[in-house]
């Protein structure tokens, strides 16, 4: 899965939980400054992510995933 | 006016017979039912004797976004929707970055419930059950919790006065509305956004009304089966809805030119100490409730046009109400009773009914007791049947009664 693809999901997935639009999900945006995620649709997004792709996201890693950039990195890394 | 004076400006509901106010007034006067045939599956799955029930005219999913949806159980939805309404009505626009229409730290939130959040709590029980940990939503509490429905209504208005979730059974409603004067009276607050919620039609609830023996099983004739005062009524019909409105010190709402609809009054709160669903067979719990409504509200007996009765159409409890507002205000006062009309809606009951008796008084005109086609005999005092009468009282009392033995009387006049 490309990086394009990884990104893309991600914002579904941040569509479906939080309401935001999927257009505005992009690399260098942070879940909390800036799309306005709380911790609560935080751990959904992450359940949903891990079972779109087949990572495992602990709650110290969930921790230092700021951006939709850290994550997309992390799933690559970890898938 | 004094400044304890509390005045009406802003109303919100939604109910079986509408998604607003002017739809649930529409329907309460030209005899709506709100009462429909249930045809989830399970009815059939558990052999419910009840296969009937009031469900909202209007789905919380028509209203709010998705997201919003999917972050609230559906008793927070409808309090919610209720309250934009009630604070569209009275005139405030929502809070933003550059404008609070009330100081925050003088308004508050009274919104009671009956039972607030099982629906979550037990779709989430299954979830966990059949899929485990992860699949539990993070929201569950606070979509569970009883005070969900008043906070999710705090952060939306930005109420900082305090938030409180009056838990009286069906009496919760009017509790809220009797909170929001308290808070405006004892200074707390100067305005309140007060009422209450519920949205519980699921087979437990409607099983364990079923084994209390509450429930009418009038199944093959859904309109006619809540039928309050009626000779051949046979148990409560269960409902869902939400009523809210908006509670304000007089000094404040004149302030603003802000439009009355009326005042709340006086409000009697007391407890029968007697049996945990029964009401006391001397009717002292009541007939003390109405008394201290229109005590506290300066009013006397005869200044009162009219009782919005609680009145479910069980066999036991109308009459029982009927004899209880007779002793308390004589022979002359006539009730109404829109359960006949609205079902039950439990937690939202009496913010609702408040609703339709502000508006009696408001528009001089008192909606007939739909199903009534026989008055019981028992029933010592005038309902009114048939058509919507008109009035020129200055005072109603709305009356509710709860499970535990909770009684609430609020007084409400013109303005």
């Amino acid at each position: 899965m490309t990086n394009e693809e990884i990104t893309s999901g991600l914002a579904s997935i941040v569509e479906e939980v939080a309401g935001v639009d999927a257009e505005e999900v992009s690399v260098e945006k942070s879940f909390v400054d800036d799309l306005d995620i709380d911790s609560l649709s935080m751990v959904e997004i992450a359940v949903q992510a891990e079972d779109k792709f087949g990572v495992k996201i602990p709650d110290d890693e969930l921790a230092n995933l700021k951006t939709v950039g850290d994550a997309v990195d992390y799933i690559v890394k970890n898938a | 006016m004094t400044t304890k004076d509390v005045v009406i400006t802003g109303m919100g509901a939604t109910t079986p017979l509408g998604g607003d106010v002017a739809s649930t007034w529409d329907g309460l006067l030209n005899g709506a039912s709100g009462t429909r045939t249930i045809e989830a599956d399970w009815v059939d799955t558990y052999e419910l004797p009840s296969r009937i029930a009031a469900p909202l005219a209007v789905e919380p999913n028509e209203v709010l976004p998705r997201v919003r949806l999917r972050r609230m159980d559906r008793c927070e939805q409808i309090a919610l929707i209720a309250a934009h309404q009630a604070w569209s009505d009275a005139g405030f626009e929502l809070p933003s970055e550059d404008a609070e229409p009330v100081e925050p730290e003088r308004l508050g939130v009274a919104i009671g419930t009956g039972i607030g959040g099982p629906m979550t709590l037990l779709d989430q029980h299954e979830t966990l059950k059949s899929q485990g940990l992860r699949k539990v939503s993070p929201l569950t509490v606070p979509m569970l919790m009883p005070n969900g429905p008043a906070a999710h209504v705090s952060l939306e208005l930005r109420a900082r006065a305090g938030v409180h979730t009056p838990a009286a059974a069906c009496a919760s409603g009017s509790e809220g509305l009797a909170t929001g004067m308290d808070m405006i009276r004892s200074g707390r607050a100067d305005v309140v956004v007060a009422g209450g919620a519920e949205a519980c039609i699921h087979p437990i609830t409607v099983a364990g009304f079923a084994q209390s023996r509450t429930l009418s099983t009038r199944n093959d004739e859904p309109e006619r089966a809540s039928r309050p005062f009626d000779v051949d009524r046979d148990g409560f019909v269960m409902g869902e809805g939400a009523g809210v409105v908006v509670l304000e010190s007089a000094e404040h709402a004149a302030a603003r030119g802000a439009r009355i609809y009326g005042r709340l009054a006086g409000a009697g709160i007391t407890a029968d100490a007697y049996h945990i669903t029964g009401s006391h067979p001397d009717g002292l719990g009541q007939i003390n409730a109405i008394n201290t409504a229109i005590g506290t509200a300066g009013l006397s007996t005869t200044d009162i046009g009219h009782v919005n009765a609680h009145a479910t159409s069980t066999v036991v409890g109308d009459v029982g109400e009927a004899a209880a507002v007779r002793k308390a205000l004589g022979d002359d006062v006539v009730l109404t009773a829109p359960k006949g009309a609205l079902g039950h809606l439990v937690g939202g009951a009496g913010a609702v009914e408040s609703i339709a008796t502000i508006l009696s008084l408001y528009h001089g005109v008192i909606p007939a007791t739909r199903n009534l086609d026989n008055p019981d005999p028992k029933v010592e005092l005038e309902v009114i049947a048939g058509e919507p009468r008109e009035t020129n009282a200055t005072a109603a009392v709305n009356d509710s009664f709860g499970f535990g033995g909770h009684n609430v009387a609020l007084a409400f006049t013109r303005s």
